[in-house]
């Protein structure tokens, strides 16, 4: 049983990443898109992107957490007792994240738009940065079994922590590019299906990059998990480079919504391949998953949890992704006019 | 310098435990007025939304539109607010969650469902006002009150094992070795608790949506739009006021019952004895002595168990040690909390029979002045009822975080750092709370200038009139957010 909930856990890892990571990733786009002038036509595509879904998208992150503390919560206890100030963090990004986006959806001034732009678009990158860097920390071995702490700096300074902190923003920036291509051509908007389209292309690039250096690294200071890569995770790794080149040239002839698709498995393989290169370890070398577990009768309540999800929640998930690709979410309420700046107000 | 650094590090070098207990209680004070909007708010706008659809009321259609516009704010700030709690379960109480989270956590697994269904269906429903049809919106809304519904009730379940906790078997080392789930969700203290969050989150949301309307009208906004957006929002209010007394008062008589400690300390009884007085307000000393109050002969007695009245015994602190009890400045803080709890929340049912009467008689709301300033009060005055509430719950058990099992200061995180993050968490929390309050007031006056919708567009309903916009007044909103 511990088995099936930690390929859950991984799961929801995976689905965070794919879904949750790319709303991160467009705010990465949102900050870097200049002035309120030359920016406004790509923000305006990522605030309809992201509108309707960031909050469903956001619930991946609870039900991770939810699994962790319930089914190993001694694993819960070390990685937060050692992890706690880029846990921290991450959790006030969310906070200023989440309202900042909230809020600048409703105030219609350049200036208050300007300054909830800034807070959401800055804790976009942070977020990720902060759970990468957690995640490598974890996969470098730094967290100790037992309930116990581990160094509270060097468990997220390091090597693995830093380059994978980096490959996460660059993952999700890579991944919200690929998506808004083709949300921006849902929308009818050609210039920015290319721009997006360019950004998309430059951020393959440097996931390929910093994920070589990211293997260079591993090898180094996580060997555990490097060894992983090279045996249990190598069909993955395989997977995740095909995909991530099919992607690439999907994009360069313009074909994004099977680069959306191909990018979307190349990110989930490349996530995976990270948990069965950690296999046996839930906190590499120190605590198997099996050992980590909790008693059968928890584990079986949160494998119930999972069923009763997959019959009635994803349902509805999958149900606000297709009315949202169909555009039948297209905004707020219904245009008010009191959503108007006053200048456009008839008078 | 390093004598300075030195120093610096001794002031940082502080006991975690209650500064752990300070962030915890804040944020939750503060998350936990942002769950009522999340839990009725829906259930009124679906009332209105109904109304629209039903009998082509466009003030009601109005109404449902932008409620469910403020929802988007709340609603937001609700799950990052609450999201900040699961982090905080690892955070501050790393120990509580690697001995207890097996027991403890199997609530949250399925509040986990109820959230995603919510998040889900709220955002279907906001936006799906213009391109779904009328009945299949009005139908994606309902999702959503039941999810706030069993969705809390999930995490009440997991506060109320804390104070009952059952579900689990020890090893001789006191580890949990065996969990049933069922036990644990379904413990004893659950179905009262639960009911009375849920109720209160009726209660509040109500009455705080409504105070916004009273505060209209007494400001001389007397038409129907105001006067339908008071109705649905007091009424659902002064329908869950009655029953949460009822409810409130059975919790009592099961936390009498079943946690004399936190009996004790409501009800301010320093020695076990029968015919208690009733003891309002009043403070203990550290001698056991009560001084101060009025005291109503026999009344906590009676309450406590009507069937025996006044000869019913009630289990004194004196019972228990000095350590298995909330201190005596502890005992003060529930004793206070229980009287502001009960003092407004009656003076809440005074208002919703108020209100009923004139229903009854008068066949319409009441609109004398001082009702509708009692109304306009009434919102603030539901919260510090809330809070208080939680006050009692949380400060009575004491010291005890898994009662009778584990103490608060054996949960907590050994981080001597974390002042840092309370401090960073009040900055953030407190700015967040303003801009919340000045976004909406923004947002409600920018409604109130343009009137209602451009008539180009339309949801379902009658066709719009055309929009009687005032005068445009470019810095209003920067205005409002001074």
């Amino acid at each position: 049983v511990s088995t099936t909930i930690a390929v859950v856990l991984m799961l929801a890892v995976v689905a965070y990443a794919v879904f949750g990571g790319a709303d991160y990733g467009a705010g990465f786009w949102d900050l870097i898109a200049g002035g309120p002038d030359r920016g406004s036509r790509p923000r305006r595509v990522i605030e309809r992107a992201i509108g309707p879904v960031w909050e469903a998208n956001h619930v991946w992150l609870i039900f991770i957490f939810v699994v962790l503390w319930t089914a190993f919560p001694e694993a819960y206890a070390s990685i937060t007792l050692t992890l706690y100030v880029p846990l921290a963090i991450a959790a006030l990004g969310i906070v200023l994240r989440g309202t900042s986006f909230a809020f600048r959806k409703v105030v219609v001034s350049t200036r208050y738009r300007r300054m909830f732009g800034a807070g959401f678009a800055s804790s976009s990158v942070l977020v990720p940065y902060c759970m990468g860097a957690i995640a490598g920390g974890i996969a470098s071995g730094e967290v100790p079994a037992g309930g116990e702490a581990g160094d509270p700096v060097d468990s997220w300074i390091n090597p693995t922590s830093v380059v994978s902190g980096v490959l996460a923003v660059a993952v999700v920036a890579y991944l919200a590019a690929v998506y808004l291509v083709w949300d921006a051509r849902r929308q009818g908007d050609a210039e920015m299906v290319e721009y997006f389209r360019r950004r998309a292309l430059v951020a393959a690039v440097v996931v390929a990059g910093v994920s070589t250096v990211g293997l260079l690294i591993l090898r180094a200071d996580a060997s555990h998990v490097f060894d992983g890569l090279e045996s249990r995770g190598l069909a993955l790794v395989v997977v995740t480079v095909g995909c991530g080149a099919g992607a690439l040239v999907l994009l360069v002839r313009g074909a994004p919504r099977g680069a959306r698709l191909l990018a979307m498995l190349a990110v989930a393989s490349l996530i995976a391949s990270w948990g069965a290169a950690q296999w046996p370890y839930l906190l590499p070398e120190s605590l198997t998953v099996s050992d980590a577990a909790a008693p059968t009768g928890t584990l079986q309540a949160v494998l119930a949890a999972v069923v009763l999800a997959i019959l009635f929640v994803l349902p509805g998930f999958v149900l606000l992704f297709v009315l949202h690709q169909r555009d039948l979410l297209p905004e707020e309420g219904v245009e008010d006019a009191g959503d108007q700046a006053p200048e456009q107000l008839p008078s | 310098v390093s004598a300075t650094l030195n120093e610096l590090v001794a002031i940082a070098d502080v006991d975690p435990v209650p500064w752990a207990r300070a962030q915890m209680a804040f944020t939750l004070a503060c998350h936990i007025i942002l769950v009522p909007l999340g839990v009725s708010w829906a259930l009124m706008t679906l009332i209105a939304n109904y109304r629209a659809i039903r009998h082509d009321d466009r003030d009601a259609l109005v109404l449902a539109q932008r409620w469910s516009k403020y929802m988007a704010v709340t609603f937001a700030v609700g799950a990052v607010t609450g999201t900040v709690l699961s982090f905080e379960f690892g955070l501050l109480w790393p120990k509580f969650m690697g001995r207890w989270g097996e027991a403890f956590g199997v609530p949250f697994a399925f509040e986990g469902l109820f959230f995603f269904t919510e998040a889900i269906f709220l955002a279907i429903y906001i936006f799906g006002w213009r391109r779904l049809k009328p009945w299949t919106h009005f139908w994606t809304g309902v999702p959503i009150v039941l999810a706030g519904i069993f969705g809390s009730a999930s995490v009440v379940a997991a506060n109320a094992w804390m104070n009952s906790p059952s579900g689990f078997t020890l090893d001789s080392n006191g580890n949990v070795v065996d969990v049933d789930p069922v036990g644990v969700i379904f413990n004893d203290a659950m179905p009262l608790q639960a009911a009375h969050m849920i109720l209160a989150a009726y209660v509040v949301g109500g009455f705080l949506v409504a105070s916004v309307y009273a505060t209209g009208m007494l400001r001389g906004r007397q038409d129907r739009y105001h006067r339908l957006g008071f109705v649905i929002a007091f009424s659902v209010a002064a329908v869950a006021t009655p029953i949460q007394m009822g409810v409130g008062d059975a919790l009592a008589r099961w936390v009498f019952n079943n946690q004399p400690a936190k009996f004790a300390a409501i009800e301010m009884v320093p020695e076990t004895s029968q015919d208690v007085p009733e003891t309002l307000l009043g403070h203990l000393n550290e001698d056991g002595t009560v001084s101060g109050g009025i005291k109503i002969p026999g009344l906590a007695s009676w309450l406590s168990d009507p069937s025996t009245g006044t000869s019913t015994t009630v289990q004194g602190l004196n019972e228990f040690p000095a350590d298995e009890r909330p201190t005596t400045r502890q005992v003060n803080v529930v004793h206070l909390a229980w009287d502001v709890m009960i003092g407004l929340g009656t003076l809440l049912f005074l208002l919703s029979v108020w209100y009923a009467v004139s229903w009854i008689f008068r066949r319409r709301m009441p609109t004398s002045k001082w009702f509708l300033r009692a109304a306009a009060c009434s919102g603030v005055l539901a919260i510090i009822t809330m809070e208080a509430g939680w006050v009692v719950a949380e400060v009575g058990r004491q010291p005890w975080i898994v009662y009778h099992h584990m103490k608060v200061e054996d949960a907590a995180t050994a981080n001597t750092g974390i002042w840092i993050m309370f401090v960073a968490v009040v900055v953030l929390y407190l700015a967040l709370g303003v801009t919340t309050i000045l976004v909406l007031r923004a947002m409600s006056r920018r409604f109130r200038r343009s009137g209602a919708f451009t008539d180009h567009d339309t949801p379902y309903g009658p066709s719009a009139p055309a929009a009687d916009s005032a005068a445009p007044d470019e810095k209003a909103e920067e205005g409002a957010a001074r």
